[in-house]
């Protein structure tokens, strides 16, 4: 187990800005605001916008993976959830949809969390399972078609609605990062989280419900993974249950890892798997915008993740620092 | 059964060949890969519709996109002495063995909508499948005639980088404006065929063309990417359909939707009616021995707002799209 | 030269190994002879595994020369020990269980012919190899197919066809029935005839005895000592494996109080579990401090979970203040004021990312429940309490506990469980693998808490220590309470008579 001292979250900084910067660079409008009917427009605020579903699946996802665990089924909790909204939306009030589509999240990650804390199967086992059934759920739910709505109450969760002049999505994610902080700092868990995560078997002997703990904080992944299917829902004022969260799971597992915590659990930060799921998302937006051709969009995301986790990787740090001395001693 | 009863039955069927065959009589089983999309669950119900309009005896079996699956009905198909099997594969590779067992039992196959590698040619009766660079090529003489001699910047929404549809919709719409050196592609990027990826990218096309002042047009090589870039259009202010020309493949009910509201120009149909030219192909090859061409082309209809898209949209909507 | 002429094979001199500040090896000399079995002992924690580790190059030592047959040698890694000549057999038998036994055997070293393996050369020579070992068995079959003594034989052939000076066994009979032991001992004794040198690591006494030439005992890190078998009774070896010499300050103890004057906290009757520990009866008082004594293994840490409801007992009964009451889970005796410092440190004790203050909150904050935190003006001052009061290094609060010593480690687990205010603390080896000033600290400490009225369960391999502060010894053996000394009778002689006598004699110390 790597050992380090608290971190503060440098490196993920740094890269958020390097890749702002660059997106600059292609596109030199990318810093460009303005206002229209009361809401800020602007390639910055697209990338808010559209890191929003890969941002809330982050913050339940960071939770999970700092719990040893892993949650697969995001993405496909994202197309049963979105499905849901989107078949009540024309026919039912707001709080109705938005009641029956966060608790078919919950009820996902439940499912999930029982699988893992009373059955023991291993959660890469126990989550893929909800993966590969969930969508064939969600196209249940659609009847294999995209499933359209036009509810103004719902779309305004999505890229249209706007609060504050900041589209939904970009003022709920914040709102769920607000509420997650406030649960897990604000409350001994995520203390708990640590140390169950960091030391399973020490944990429970020291009398903390680890079993407890390891189904709320799969539910609270399955919320997440339902607000990021309300919210890919409402922008497209559609369900796409074949597409919609098609293998985001990876980029919010991606997203954590950015953000600095291990796959083995123990240390998380919730706001630093945010920067990660921006990062991502900047990067996303800022090849779109420098039409590079699309052939390499891939190449071009697996350079940049490349150099991001090396940048974090404490044995690169330390040739780094070994170069800065040699570099210093040359010079004097 | 004496010779008397034989005779007269002998004579009977052969009256019956004679007279040709009756499509009543007609088995007829289809592998469908499944419910990938909504243009699938189209197909499957217009297939059903055609079916019983022939009054031909249809068995859809969903292989629930699984090329295994599709073995399994195949075989199923063959066990149960079907007069002729439609399959839309769900890969190009991998039939020779059990198409040969079809064609071994003497039992044709019609492809629909997709092709199998060319080895498996002598394999199967035809394939019924639409031009996909025709359908490009149609997309973009539409867009040549209507910007005339104006200068006109357009933006493309690819299809998933490496589908074969997406190249071919690329490819056509380029031969489709070469004529007019007025008309160029100024961005391309992929929008994976979703709508929420269409919706994005375009949102970023727009921020890169001053707001979308610079563009003229929008090429998308399906009606979801369009139906998304269309609210994006509209989120910045735009008004798609006058300030930009939308022209997509596809004519999913949802695009005929925003065509009624005059926020989309055209789309050119891959019609989900595959099932109909195989069924008659069928029929002409059992009654009269009629062999098919190897490739049935159907029709890549284009259709505008001259088109009454309202009324269209609501004949399509209970196709399943 | 005469293979089995007892001519020195190995001669280690000054062998010493620390990891992060703690000493696991002292300046530790020992000497292997040709055709010898020799036992090494300890408990655990005492230096045998990182002794047969720095022996193999698995660890590089800090200090120490090695000779083998006279030449100095530094192997780098156990593939290099292997080259010159020193095989090791580990418990868990390392092989590929799903390949052939003669696959096994030759693993890496197949008989080939243009590039080909050849199946029937290798087959034949597989078969001879195992027939000097008495071994006749389709050596096609995949080794899993084999019991563990086979497999263990399997194991040692393919090392010793290595060319094979001497071979270290650990632990190899840990698994093994008796008839599989006397399998196992044939073949050591045929390597011994031989001329090769074996080290042989076990905790069973009787099989030291059994085969054994000669006895090297470690503990703490140091050599306690070497001898010919016939020179050292089993009573002595005991002596020799448990306990250490303690500061007079240290070894002074207290006037212990009558036991009938304090109150029961809790009592186990008939408490156990089927196939973990037999049911044992056991009453913890106030004030008073109750060791668990004997070897490895004997179910001195199975009794504790079984308390501290790490484990379900199956029978029995427990009370706590007069009520009955069932210890389904640690939580459950968490909230009947018990504590539980276990054995394993690493694995069930700290969270070695988290720093002392949470490491130290933990189990308070369990108690809580998460949702009433601990003010973190609470934390500091508690965990700047315990900083103090066990003299924490570095008293850094934020500091990963990883990075601190063993004896820091074990200090902070205390505070854990001091910072609850338990009526019940039990302690699994505390003093295990500490340095002797966290080693008088820690002692003082369990004898301050009994003071202030705390009951103590203390499991402990230091005999010498554990009679300074117990008020009554459970001796254990096999996995049952075979003694139980109070008052007086709790002094170092009587706890070895206890522990080394043989089951069939009658025990030296009052019997349960």
């Amino acid at each position: 187990m790597a050992l380090r001292l608290p971190r503060i979250g440098t490196s993920q900084v740094a890269a958020l800005i390097l890749v702002l910067l660059a997106n600059w660079m292609v596109s030199p409008q990318f810093f460009d605001f303005h206002i229209r009917d009361g809401r800020v427009f602007g390639s910055v605020i697209d990338v808010l916008n559209r890191g929003a579903p890969v941002a809330l699946l982050s913050i339940g996802m960071v939770l999970v993976i700092a719990m040893r665990g892993i949650d697969l089924s995001v993405g496909a909790v994202m197309a049963i959830c979105g499905a849901i909204a989107a078949s009540l939306a024309d026919s039912h009030t707001l709080p109705v949809v938005l009641a029956a589509a966060l608790g078919a999240g919950l009820l996902c990650g439940l499912w999930n969390g029982l699988l893992v804390a009373v059955l023991g199967i291993q959660p890469i086992v126990a989550t893929l399972i909800l993966m590969v059934a969930g969508r064939g759920i969600a196209q249940l739910i659609t009847e294999g078609r995209i499933v359209t709505f036009s509810s103004p109450d719902l779309a305004f969760l999505g890229g249209s609605g706007s609060v504050l002049g900041l589209p939904t999505p970009v003022v709920l994610t914040f709102g769920m990062l607000a509420l997650t902080l406030l649960i897990v700092r604000g409350t001994a868990l995520g203390l708990m989280i640590e140390a169950t995560g960091g030391n399973p078997r020490a944990s429970a002997l020291a009398g903390i419900g680890t079993k407890l703990i390891t189904v709320a904080v799969y539910m609270w992944s399955g919320l997440c993974a339902a607000l990021a299917g309300i919210v890919a829902a409402a922008d497209i004022l559609g369900a796409d249950a074949n597409n919609a969260g098609l293998w985001l799971e990876l980029d919010a597992i991606l997203a954590v890892v950015i953000g600095g915590t291990s796959l083995f659990g123990g240390r998380f930060s919730v706001v630093l798997a945010v920067v990660g799921a921006l990062i991502i998302q900047a990067m996303n937006t800022g090849i779109l915008l420098s039409g590079f051709p699309p052939e390499t969009n891939l190449v071009v995301k697996a350079v940049v993740v490349l150099a991001v986790l090396l940048a974090q990787s404490p044995r690169v740090a330390g040739h780094f620092a070994g170069l800065g001395v040699l570099l210093n001693r040359s010079r004097s | 059964m004496n010779f008397k009863a034989l005779l007269l039955a002998t004579a009977f069927s052969g009256a019956l060949v004679s007279a040709g065959v009756h499509a009543a009589d007609l088995t007829i089983g289809f592998s469908q890969i499944g419910s990938e999309s909504g243009w699938r669950a189209a197909e499957t119900t217009v297939s059903k519709a055609e079916a019983k309009k022939r009054n031909i005896n249809f068995k859809i079996a969903d292989a629930q996109q699984k090329q295994e699956n599709q073995i399994k009905a195949i075989r199923s198909f063959i066990a149960q002495g079907v007069d002729a099997i439609f399959l839309a594969p769900v890969v190009s590779t991998g039939w020779d063995s059990v198409l040969k067992e079809a064609k071994e039992a003497n039992i044709p196959v019609v492809l629909l909508d997709r092709d199998i590698d060319p080895s498996g040619k002598d394999l199967y009766l035809t394939a019924v499948t639409s031009d996909s660079v025709h359908e490009g090529r149609v997309a973009g003489e539409w867009l040549v005639k209507t910007v005339g001699a104006k200068p006109c910047n357009v933006v493309e929404l690819q299809g998933t980088v490496g589908a074969s549809v997406a190249a071919n919709r690329k490819k056509g719409f380029e031969e489709g404006i070469a004529s007019a050196p007025n008309v160029k592609i100024v961005r391309s990027q992929t929008g994976d065929f979703t709508r929420a990826k269409g919706k994005e990218v375009m949102e970023s096309f727009i921020k890169a063309e001053g707001g979308g002042k610079n563009i003229c047009a929008v090429y998308a090589h399906n009606d979801d990417m369009m139906v998304g870039a269309i609210q994006a259009m509209k989120e910045a202010g735009l008004k798609p359909g006058s300030d930009v020309l939308t022209v997509s493949i596809d004519a999913v009910p949802d695009i005929f939707k925003a065509m009624a509201a005059g926020e989309a120009n055209t789309t050119v149909e891959l019609t989900p009616n595959m099932a109909g030219p195989a069924f008659d192909a069928i029929i002409a090859y059992k009654a009269k021995g009629t062999v098919p061409p190897k490739w049935i082309q159907t029709e890549s209809k284009l259709y505008t707002a001259a088109d009454n898209p309202q009324a269209i949209y609501d004949s399509k909507k209970g196709l399943g799209y | 030269m005469h293979p089995t002429d007892g001519s020195t094979l190995l001669e280690l001199t000054g062998f010493s190994k620390s990891f992060a500040g703690f000493v696991a090896l002292d300046k530790v000399d020992f000497t292997l002879r040709r055709g010898e079995i020799h036992a090494l002992l300890g408990e655990n924690g005492a230096g045998k595994s990182t002794l047969i580790k720095a022996m193999t190059g698995v660890v590089a030592r800090d200090a120490g020369t090695m000779r083998l047959e006279g030449a100095e040698i530094a192997p780098r890694s156990a593939g290099e020990a292997t080259r010159l000549g020193i095989a090791t057999v580990y418990q868990e038998v390392n092989l590929a269980p799903n390949l052939s036994v003669a696959k096994n055997l030759f693993l890496g070293r197949q008989p080939t012919r243009f590039g080909f393996v050849r199946e029937g050369e290798m087959r034949r020579r597989a078969d001879a190899l195992l027939a000097e070992f008495g071994l006749s068995i389709d050596v096609a079959a995949p080794l899993e197919t084999y019991s563990v003594a086979i497999q263990h034989i399997v194991a040692i052939a393919r090392a010793v066809d290595q060319s094979a000076r001497m071979l270290i066994l650990d632990e190899p009979t840990a698994s093994l029935d008796a008839h599989e032991v006397e399998v196992l001992f044939t073949v050591m004794r045929q390597l011994k005839a031989r001329g090769i040198g074996i080290v042989f690591v076990t905790h069973f006494l009787d099989q030291v005895y059994a085969i054994c030439d000669r006895i090297t005992v470690l503990r703490n890190g140091r050599l306690a000592g070497t001898a010919p078998i016939a020179e050292l009774p089993r009573i002595d070896l005991v002596r020799m494996m448990l306990g250490r010499e303690l500061s007079a300050a240290t070894a002074q103890r207290p006037p212990r109080t009558a036991l009938a004057e304090a109150a029961p906290v809790a009592v186990f009757e008939d408490f156990g579990k089927t196939g973990y520990v037999a049911p044992f009866d056991l009453t913890l008082r106030a004030g008073h401090v109750v060791g668990l004594a004997g070897l490895l293994g004997s179910g001195r840490t199975e009794t504790v979970r079984l308390v501290f409801g790490a484990e379900r007992a199956d029978c029995g009964s427990a009370e706590v203040d007069g009520r009955r009451v069932a210890i389904s889970s640690p939580r459950e005796a968490m909230r009947l004021g018990f504590g539980y410092c276990p054995e394993e440190r690493k694995t069930e004790g700290v969270v070695a990312d988290l720093t002392v203050r949470e490491n130290i909150v933990l189990a308070l904050q369990a108690k809580r429940g998460p949702m009433k935190p601990l003010p973190r003006r609470e934390q500091d001052e508690m965990t700047a309490k315990f900083i103090r009061l066990l003299d924490i290094r570095p008293p850094d609060p934020e500091r990963p506990v990883g990075l601190l010593s063993g004896g820091n480690q074990q200090k902070v687990l205390l505070a854990r469980w001091l910072a609850t205010a338990p009526r019940l603390l039990i302690l699994d080896e505390p003093t295990r693998g500490i340095d002797v000033g966290a080693h008088a600290e820690i002692i003082g400490l369990i004898r301050d808490l009994c003071a202030e009225g705390m009951a103590l369960l203390v499991v402990s391999s230091e005999l010498e220590e554990i009679v300074t502060y117990a008020d009554e010894v459970v001796v254990l053996r096999d996995r049952a309470h075979v003694a139980r000394l109070t008052g007086d009778e709790v002094d170092v002689p009587a706890i070895l008579a206890a522990i080394a006598a043989d089951a069939s004699a009658p025990a030296a110390a009052a019997p349960m």
